[in-house]
Order: C-alpha cells, then sequence, then structure tokens
C-alpha cells in the first residue's frame, strides 16, 4: 500500500499584481521506504509542493493522503528537513534534538530513548553536551537529520537539505543520511536541483515543468544492484544514461 | 623557544597585548589627574570663577560634608526611583512588543502612534503626568517610565521581527504554534537584543528620574542638583553631578554583569 498519496495538488498566489499559479495537476504516490525525489527548474515551486505534503501549506486544490489519512495541518506523520540545519544555537545537540518533541509534546522517557538511540547509532553521542556551533557543517546537517527522525516520521522530507554543504561534505553526509533512511525503512520526498543528487539517491525521479509546473515525467531509477548507495551509484554505467536523459527533459521547454 | 614551548613571537605578541592594555589604562587615569587638576590650579589662580564653576577640593569638601548629612538618603531616592522606572519599563514594552509581534494587525494600526509617541519628546508631558498621578514619587517614576516605553517596545519588536526566518520555518514543520514559537526561538534568539534594549533603558530612566526630579521631589540627587541652582550653591550641584555620574556608571555595569551571567546562561 502506499504511505503516501499526492492527488491533483493546485496551487495559486495572490499578489497584488496579479494570481500566479504555482504548480498544478500534481498526482504521485510513493511506497513504504521508497525514495522519491523531485527535479526541476529553479522557482518552479518544488518547495510550495513540499510545503503542502507537510501540511505546512493548505493547497488551493487537491489532497494528500498519509496511509490512507488526509493531510489537513501540519501532519505528525511527516517529519520536514530544510536547506539549513537551523540548529538553534543556546541549546546544546541533546535539546536541539529534543525540540521536535517538545514541539509535539511529545517527549516521553521512550522518544528520549530514542533520540539518545538515534544519537548513538550516527555517532553524535559523545557530542551531545556540546553547542551547534562547535561542530562540523556536515555533522549539523546530521544532527538536524536526527532532530527531523526522532519524532519518528513515517515520511520525511528534504527541501534541498544538503545544498548548503560543501561538495566533499556533501557526497558523505548523502550516503550517511541515504543510510541511516534505508536502514530507519522511512519513505523519502527529496527536493533537488542538483541531477546526480537525484540519481544517486532515489527510486524514482519526478521531473517538473516550468511554471506552472506540471509532472512531465516519473522516471524510474534501477541500478539493478543490491546494497547500492549514492557513491556506487554514481559510478555505475547506467548513471550518465540516467543523467542525460533528466537534463533532455529539463532543457526541452526552454 | 623557552621552556614551556611558548615561541618567542608567541612571547612578543602577547607582552605587546598586556602593554597596550596598561598603556591605555595610564592614558585614561592621567586625562582624569590632569584635568582635575588643571581645574584645580585655574581656580586657585583665579583664571576661572571657582563661584561659577567650583573647584575639586571644594566638591571633595562638600561630598564630605554631604556624606555626613543624608547622601545616601537622596542616592537611594534617586536609585530606587530609577530601578523601580527602568524594571516597569522592561515588562511592560517588552509585553507591549510581544503583543506586536503577534498580531500585526495591531502592529499596523499602532504605527502611527508609535512613531509619534517615540519623537515625542516625553518631558513635555511632566506637568500632565503630575497633574494626572500627583506631585510626588509617582510621577517621577511615571516619568522614567514614559521615557524608556516606546523606545523599549521599538527595540524589542524590532529584535523580534528580525528573528531569523528558517528558525522560525524549521519550528513551523514541526508544527509549532505561535506561543511555541515566541517561547522556544524568538525570545531566546532576542536575549542579546533585550540586554542592549536593558543598557540603553537604564540610561534612559535616569534621564526621566532626574528630570522628574527637578519638576516635583523632596529628595533625591536631581533635588540636589536643582537646589544647589537655586541658591547658587554651585559645589552643591557640581558634588551631585559627579555622584550621579559615578551611579549611573554602576547601574549600567550591573546591566553588563546581569547581561555577562545570562549569556553564559544561554551559551551565546
Amino acid at each position: 500500500m502506499d504511505v503516501l498519496t499526492v492527488m491533483n495538488i493546485e496551487q495559486k498566489y495572490q499578489a497584488e499584481n496579479g494570481e500566479i499559479t504555482a504548480i498544478k495537476d500534481i498526482s504521485f504516490a510513493a511506497e513504504k521506504g521508497e525514495f522519491v525525489s523531485i527535479v526541476g527548474p529553479s522557482g518552479c515551486g518544488k518547495s510550495t509542493l513540499l510545503s503542502i505534503i507537510s501540511g505546512v501549506l493548505k493547497p488551493t486544490n487537491g489532497e494528500v493522503y498519509v496511509s490512507g489519512e488526509r493531510v489537513d495541518g501540519v501532519s505528525p506523520h511527516i517529519g520536514y528537513m530544510l536547506q539549513k540545519d537551523n540548529l538553534l544555537d543556546w541549546r546544546t545537540i541533546y535539546k536541539n534534538v529534543l525540540l521536535g518533541l517538545e514541539i509535539r509534546n511529545i517527549k516521553t522517557q521512550e522518544n528520549r530513548k530514542r533520540a539518545e538511540d538515534l544519537l548513538k547509532t550516527y555517532g553524535l553521542y559523545e557530542f551531545r553536551d556540546k553547542y551547534p556551533s562547535q561542530l562540523s557543517g556536515g555533522m549539523r546537517q546530521r544532527v538536524a537529520l536526527i532532530r527531523t527522525l526522532a519524532i519518528s516520521p513515517d515520511i520525511l522530507l528534504l527541501d534541498e537539505a544538503f545544498s548548503a554543504l560543501d561538495y566533499q561534505t556533501r557526497l558523505n553526509v548523502t550516503d550517511d543520511v541515504f543510510r541511516i533512511l534505508k536502514q530507519e525503512q522511512v519513505t523519502t520526498v527529496m527536493v533537488t536541483h542538483d541531477i546526480p543528487e537525484s540519481i544517486s539517491m532515489s527510486d524514482k525521479t519526478i521531473i517538473l515543468s516550468d511554471r506552472p509546473a506540471v509532472i512531465k515525467e516519473i522516471l524510474k531509477i534501477d541500478f539493478e544492484m543490491d546494497n547500492r548507495t549514492p557513491l556506487t551509484c554514481r559510478n555505475s554505467p547506467k548513471f550518465s544514461k540516467y543523467f542525460d536523459h533528466i537534463w533532455k527533459e529539463l532543457s526541452r521547454n526552454e | 623557544m623557552n621552556s614551556i614551548g611558548i615561541s618567542t613571537e608567541r612571547t612578543a605578541y602577547l607582552q605587546g597585548r598586556a602593554r597596550t592594555k596598561k598603556l591605555v589604562l595610564a592614558w585614561q587615569i592621567g586625562i582624569l589627574v590632569l584635568l582635575a587638576l588643571s581645574w584645580e590650579l585655574l581656580a586657585r589662580f583665579g583664571l576661572i570663577d571657582n563661584f561659577i564653576l567650583s573647584q575639586p577640593s571644594r566638591i571633595g569638601a562638600t561630598f564630605i560634608n554631604m556624606v555626613q548629612y543624608d547622601l545616601i538618603n537622596h542616592v537611594f531616592v534617586t536609585v530606587y526611583e530609577t530601578l523601580v522606572g527602568f524594571i516597569l519599563g522592561v515588562i511592560t514594552g517588552t509585553c507591549l512588543a510581544v503583543i506586536l509581534w503577534w498580531s500585526s494587525f495591531v502592529a499596523k494600526v499602532s504605527e502611527p502612534y508609535l512613531v509619534v509617541l517615540n519623537s515625542l519628546p516625553k518631558i513635555a508631558l511632566g506637568p500632565v503626568i503630575i497633574i494626572i498621578v500627583g506631585a510626588g514619587t509617582e510621577a517621577i517614576i511615571f516619568m522614567a517610565l514614559a521615557i524608556s516605553l516606546i523606545v523599549t517596545v521599538l527595540e524589542m519588536l524590532n529584535g523580534f521581527r528580525h528573528t531569523d526566518s528558517e528558525y522560525i520555518r524549521m519550528a513551523s514543520t514541526f508544527g509549532a504554534t505561535k506561543a511555541q514559537i515566541f517561547m522556544k526561538v524568538v525570545f531566546p534568539y532576542n536575549i542579546s537584543t533585550l540586554f542592549n534594549s536593558l543598557k540603553i533603558n537604564i540610561g534612559l530612566s535616569l534621564v526621566g528620574v532626574i528630570a522628574g526630579e527637578f519638576l516635583v521631589s523632596k529628595a533625591g540627587l536631581g533635588y540636589l542638583i536643582v537646589y544647589g541652582g537655586q541658591v547658587f550653591k554651585m559645589d552643591l550641584v557640581m558634588s551631585s553631578v559627579m555622584i550621579l555620574a559615578i551611579v549611573a556608571a554602576l547601574m549600567y555595569e550591573g546591566v553588563v554583569l546581569m547581561q555577562r551571567v545570562a549569556m553564559r546562561w544561554y551559551n551565546h
């Protein structure tokens, strides 16, 4: 069964000088544990789509269902990670990780234990009493991921979550994050403008058009290998085929 | 290289820094001594009129005289009024800023009022305040409040509004309510804004208190200054101004100290 179903989403913005249709007729679904990425020209409304899925933004038309339940307001089943790690400087790493639990009033013994376990599993437990400024960019991004996973989301949304990192760190963090997500069996929807990142991580890539954005193609990505990681995918001969395909698709109407 | 492994360049650098620090302090004290000394000498040789400008030795004598009388009481009154005005100003101002941050509608409606009230010299309200709350300590505290309130509101509101919007977005992705966003993000983010506003406010409250004491009072440093002026006792005026300077500096330092404690608490 599909964990996430997005149906006929349309979003219009009202501005003083007129009405703008950002996205329309967006429908897709994702299975449990699946990694879906969304690529498209910049400013086409990719982030808008994520905001709608998370429930932060109410769409003009259309519905989003998570495990058969309609999203209305911020969904407790969804974790949302932004481009910047946004760790609060005045909180320790541990307290930062607990922020989501505090906001949702679910800071129970059990959830706290889960957060601690996540910190342990992903090698950040010894830094729990440090402050964000004492950590490197890659580590901060991992802390942000753990903060999101601590609320046990069924679906994770990544909004250009790695684009603020330098290239080297980025490759490492993507690898880490990919491993974490597969291990935790989290369904993920990632928005990116980085085609290689999209190919190397996802099971399927959704290609959006210019504004008003519609779905041009939903491309299945299959490297036919066990235990794929973003790095091994980048070395696969199929990688450049996918790249060319997406690249052509994106540049067709420009 | 010396025995504990610090390079000679490093030692020279550290020594140089320490020397600069000492030099600055020496100059600061030197200028003060020089000013006092020339003031004293100019007055002694009759080059300036010590009846009008007083002189350090007379200020010193007056000061000792005042200590024997009820200087402590006057200082206490002024400090008390300032602190009450200051605390009220900070609390009310911050609360108002929270309301304005909360509701952009209220903020838009009140904007022209805030602009006018901010540019209005609040001392002009003196007579009105006296008539409404009576000629007493309350009027003085009100004066301090009137002067510091609007600045606090504007300063805090500005800080709240400039909270990193990405932080707020992050909190909303967890479904944070407006109250949670305020308590967990906006307020802690603005601790340093709060203290900057406290630093400005302690000075403004003192301005309000002295202005208030000029208008109505039976005690306080402002009262001493006005009284001294009226009976042409310039020694008293000058001594009071000196004491006021010290009191003001001490109160400011008090706020700085509080800031240090709070910043350590919040790890800014």
